[in-house]
């Protein structure tokens, strides 16, 4: 509805020599419409916002974590997350501090109890030494955004072997958050070439390819990929361990992409201005790139990124199996290894917090792909 | 005079309330259609005449609110459709038995899942408790009196098997299935070619005689209005701007966009080697239009002061022909 | 119509070769042949492997042969119902399979009933009331749903459920009905535990399938055959089932095709996290294992499943819908 808004609020008629809001709707390209149109969606920009931010964390993690991730404290072990307090047990307001925890076993039960203890008052310190590490192995440092001194904090609590969650959960952000770009970029260019190749030569190949194509989206995943990631030899190092499971996930992912780009290829094709472009002697290339292309990308885009939240659903899954990511390496499946059975979750909930996290992560793409989606649909105002 | 009348819209305003402020898509058209005769309501696209014709069967979407008067004299007594909740019992008696509609587009007028004969008996079935063999008879019938060869063959087709000029006969036969007074043809011949065009047009002359029905025939098409219309009338951003006979409009057209009209269309053997006459702008799109001659921006007698202080009257100037134009004052 | 179908499984049975041989590298990849791990597993177990025993072994399964005269026997003894032999559970794979491929296929089922019976009303109410307060929460469970680990769905389940009745949810029967034979009341006792799964496997597809339905229909909605319906005087909730409703269905239809394969493959997952007694905990331990005839013959046949489900589904659609019938008849 712009542009009727636009000319309502201009002239009516664009004699005029300025330029309206009508005529700049109308000159305005592709990728500004389709940002104007992402902007409304309200949803989809609080969550691109909150993604940057996440993935900003995965890239830097060492210096937000307050520990290193295998770093095992022997007197919390499985403790509950601490609760960052700002008035104190005399109704006095503080600066952000946390409470020194002491625990005992429950012998009925054979649970260690956590009790605060009120006398003990640490206040968050930001920027502080602590433990060294080494920066996607640059530099080494010391410094991490937060701590406290002469304690303990666990924000997210702590495992059965007394590592820090929060600290685990920020390390394993690393390898979950880029498995799934990893294996869509795999499939997208797999997707991408031979949905190509179909799209263009049409034919033989074609069937071929949209034969194998329907084999690999009526199979179901799950046991196909379990079969595949159990078969990675156990040696391998952890890098190694990663990009199998990349090229795992997107061995089935990439049909589904090259699906699409056939199709639309095939639809592009036949439009009346790609025609009118070849019969006023556009060459291949001239009409892939500036008629095809601009035409399929934005919907692309929107493809890919419903694409990645299922890469990332299914590396958790796998590596929640055990089959995928394998320690020392942390990813959120990993870690909710912990929580396999129903007795550790009853006692330890705080061991979902991974999990949680995941559903958020999924959620905010699935609002972008939302918001893409409508900004890129032509049609829609 | 009253008993001549079928139809009388006053002052009809639709009005759809959107996001961006008011499009008021009809703005006080007043309106009369007599019995047995052909009103043509003529204009550019955007100029409101679908959305009169769906607002006299309330059939207006979603935000549309539709204000003013709608009469229908051809029950016993006169019924204001405008009064009518637009999912109520009384208005769905009238249409389709009383106030029939037919479509632009045949193709997408139909249900694609169901067949033609299913949907034409369903419109019978709806107003009269027919057994099913029966309104299939009458059905069978009805597609025999549009013209459509064999068809008990063809009731039993859906629309993907039938061509365009076919399903615009499938419609017409169930648009009169029911023998309505009035039949509502919102540009029916303009999704078709132009041989099948003048089949529907000479089929439809031919029912309205045999039935004694009146029908208000919209297009854009003036060849097709000096065809088919006893009355025209001209329709411009929401507001009827000139109405008479056909022979008054074709002969004498007074509002300078009716008579832009006139100009474009091309004469069979006029010498004339220069262009086509054609009209200069768009039309505007009526969101929280001033209160103005609407053609002002696009005509060549524009009086600054005059033509957009207000929106001219609708004066007399001849019997039966009326203009809205300051032009005539 | 019978021609189509014909023609569908004249690709089905490409499609299943081509499945095999997938299947069959699936069961080579891990290093070593099937007999070594056999063998290495019974020694670990402190049993004396005869070697006439071996060879043997090695014999029936051409364990010697070159790639395809292996692929060749175990195809045809496949098709034949050999399966092999699971040496972690020293039984004939046919045997396991047997016990457990008929849950799997009935909660698979089930669960494809309970998708598409949840969504489509769902779907219908969403798009009649676009934009209502139902529309908005509705919408909002449904992004949930989509974004939660269906594991994840099963063990906040659990939680809720042992914390707040201390019941456990696992499991598909109650314990005293684990080994008893097949009665009228342990079908009840199933019939209880079955909601949980069926709810846990379910939940993503639903939100996909209501989204997929709502859109479906309000692009219905809009068409001009729903307005000459509305011009014929057919009331409001009539002609809305009788056309677009009914027209948005079709979309549906096709979704069965890649629900199917989902489902499979949550039912896995979840049966694993569960512990139901179906094919999904069997895999996974046949894959820790490398107990991989077991392995290669349940991705088989669960692909099989998924296979004829895509199949129905097809013809299905061709059913309900005219246009598609037509143009193959063409």
């Amino acid at each position: 509805m712009d542009a009727t808004k636009d000319s309502a609020q201009k002239s009516i008629t664009g004699r005029g020599t300025e330029i309206t809001a009508e005529e700049r709707y109308y000159m305005a390209s592709q990728s500004q419409l389709m940002w104007r149109k992402f902007r409304k969606h309200r949803l989809a920009l609080i969550s691109t916002v909150f993604l940057i931010a996440i993935y900003f964390l995965a890239f830097t993690y060492e210096f937000w974590a307050p520990y290193e991730m295998q770093t095992q404290h022997e007197d919390y072990l499985t403790a509950p997350p601490m609760v960052i307090r700002f008035v104190d047990s005399e109704g006095n307001l503080r600066a952000p501090f946390v409470y020194g925890t002491s625990n005992e076993l429950n012998m009925d039960t054979f649970t260690r109890e956590y009790v605060e203890d009120t006398s003990q008052i640490y206040p968050i310190q930001f920027f502080v030494r602590g433990q060294e590490y080494s920066f996607w192995g640059l530099f080494k440092s010391d410094l991490h955004f937060f701590g406290v001194e002469n304690s303990k904090i666990f924000l997210l609590g702590t495992d059965g072997l007394g590592r820090d969650l929060l600290s685990r959960v920020l390390a394993g952000s690393r390898i979950s958050l880029t498995i799934g770009l990893v294996g869509v970029f795999l499939a997208f260019t797999l997707g991408c070439v031979l949905g190509g190749i179909s799209g263009y030569f049409g034919g033989a190949t074609d069937t071929v390819i949209q034969r194998v194509v329907e084999f690999l989206i009526s199979l179901p995943t799950t046991p196909l990929w379990l079969a595949l990631s159990a078969a990675v030899p156990p040696r391998w190092s952890p890098i190694q361990v990663y990009f199998a499971i990349s090229i795992i996930l997107s061995i089935f992912g990439w049909a589904g992409l090259a699906r699409v780009v056939r199709g639309k290829l095939l639809e592009l094709r036949e439009y009346d201005y790609v025609i009118s472009a070849r019969l006023a002697g556009g060459t291949d290339g001239y009409i892939i790139f500036s008629h095809l292309l601009p035409g399929f990308m934005s919907y692309l885009i929107v493809h890919l990124t419903m694409a990645i939240p299922g890469m990332i659903l299914a590396e958790t899954a796998l590596s929640f199996l055990g089959l995928g990511i394998r320690a020392p390496a942390v990813s959120w499946g990993t870690l909710m290894q912990d929580a396999q059975n129903v007795r550790s979750i009853a006692i330890h909930p705080w061991l979902l917090a991974p999990g949680i996290i995941v559903i958020f992560v999924v959620l905010f793409f699935n609002f972008i792909g939302d918001g893409l989606r409508d900004a890129a649909d032509p049609y829609k105002l | 005079m009253m008993n001549d009348v079928l139809l009388e819209i006053k002052n009809l305003r639709t009005y759809f309330k959107l996001h961006e402020g008011i499009l008021k898509a009809i703005d006080g058209v007043s309106l009369a259609i007599g019995r047995n005769r052909v009103l043509g309501i003529v204009g550019e696209s955007g100029c409101g005449k679908s959305v009169t014709a769906r607002s006299i069967l309330k059939l207006v979407p979603a935000p549309g609110k539709i204000e003013g008067e709608i009469w229908f004299h051809g029950g016993e007594k006169p019924v204001n459709l405008a009064a009518l909740p637009p999912t109520g019992n009384a208005i769905r008696d009238i249409r389709g038995r009383e106030i029939a509609m037919i479509f632009q587009e045949p193709m997408a007028a139909f249900s694609p899942v169901h067949t033609i004969g299913d949907q034409i008996s369903e419109a019978i079935q709806t107003h009269q408790s027919l057994p099913k063999p029966e309104a299939r008879g009458r059905t069978i019938e009805m597609l025999k009196q549009v013209g459509i060869p064999i068809p008990e063959r063809r009731v039993d087709n859906y629309p993907h098997q039938m061509s365009g000029g076919m399903l615009q006969r499938a419609m017409i036969a169930m648009a009169l299935s029911l023998r309505p007074k009035l039949l509502i043809a919102d540009e029916p011949t303009t999704a078709l070619d132009v041989t099948i065009q003048a089949q529907i047009l000479r089929l439809m002359k031919r029912l309205q005689a045999e039935l004694g029905m009146s029908i208000i025939f919209i297009t854009h098409d003036l060849g097709v209005i000096a065809n088919m219309a006893d009355d025209v009338a001209v329709m411009y951003l929401g507001r009827v701007v000139e109405y008479g006979t056909v022979r008054q409009i074709f002969e004498n057209p007074q509002h300078p966009y009716t008579q832009a009209l006139m100009q474009s269309i091309p004469k069979l053997g006029s010498k004339g080697r220069g262009r086509l006459a054609s009209i200069e702008g768009t039309v505007p799109v009526p969101l929280d239009p001033p209160r103005r001659c609407g053609f002002a921006d696009r005509c060549v007698h524009f009086i600054p002061g005059r033509c957009d202080a207000d929106v001219p009257p609708l004066i007399d100037t001849e019997a039966g022909h009326q203009v809205r134009c300051i032009l005539y004052e | 119509m019978l021609n189509y179908v014909l023609r569908r499984l004249l690709y089905m049975v490409f499609t299943l070769v081509a499945l095999s041989v997938v299947v069959f590298i699936i069961i080579q990849l891990p290093p070593g042949d099937y007999l070594t791990t056999y063998v290495a597993s019974l020694q670990a177990q402190g049993t004396t492997v005869d070697d006439q025993e071996v060879a043997a072994l090695r014999a029936r399964y051409g364990l010697d042969a070159s790639p395809i005269e292996q692929y060749w026997l175990w195809i045809t003894n496949f098709v034949r119902g050999d399966m092999g032999r699971s040496f972690a559970y020293n039984r004939p794979v046919a045997e396991l399979l047997a016990d457990r491929l008929p849950l799997t296929i009935m909660l698979s089922v089930s669960t494809l009933f309970f998708v598409y019976l949840v969504a489509i009303p769902i779907g219908v109410y969403s798009a009649l009331r676009q934009y209502s307060v139902g529309d908005y929460l509705l919408s909002i469970i449904g992004f949930i749903g989509m974004a939660t680990p269906n594991f994840m769905l099963a063990l906040i389940l659990m939680y809720f459920f042992f914390k707040y009745f201390g019941i456990s949810v696992g499991g598909l029967f109650s314990s005293e009905y684990v080994l008893e034979p097949w009665s009228l009341a342990k079908v009840w006792d199933m019939l209880q535990h079955l909601w949980v799964p069926v709810l846990v496997i379910g939940t993503a597809g639903t939100a996909s399938i209501i989204r997929v339905m709502r859109s479906s229909l309000l692009d219905e909605l809009g068409k001009q055959y729903v307005v000459t319906a509305r011009a014929k005087g057919l009331s409001e909730r009539r002609l809305t089932f009788k056309y677009p409703v009914r027209i948005a269905i079709n979309p549906i239809v096709s979704t069965i095709g890649w629900q199917l394969p989902h489902i499979v493959s949550g039912e896995t997952i979840i049966a694993i996290v569960l512990s139901l007694p179906t094919t999904g905990p069997l895999i996974y331990g046949a894959l820790l294992n490398q107990d991989m005839f077991l392995a290669g013959s349940i991705v088989m046949m669960l692909s099989i499943l998924t296979l004829i489900g895509t199949l129905i589904s097809d013809i299905l659609l061709v059913l309900v819908d005219p246009r598609i019938s037509f143009e193959k008849k063409a």
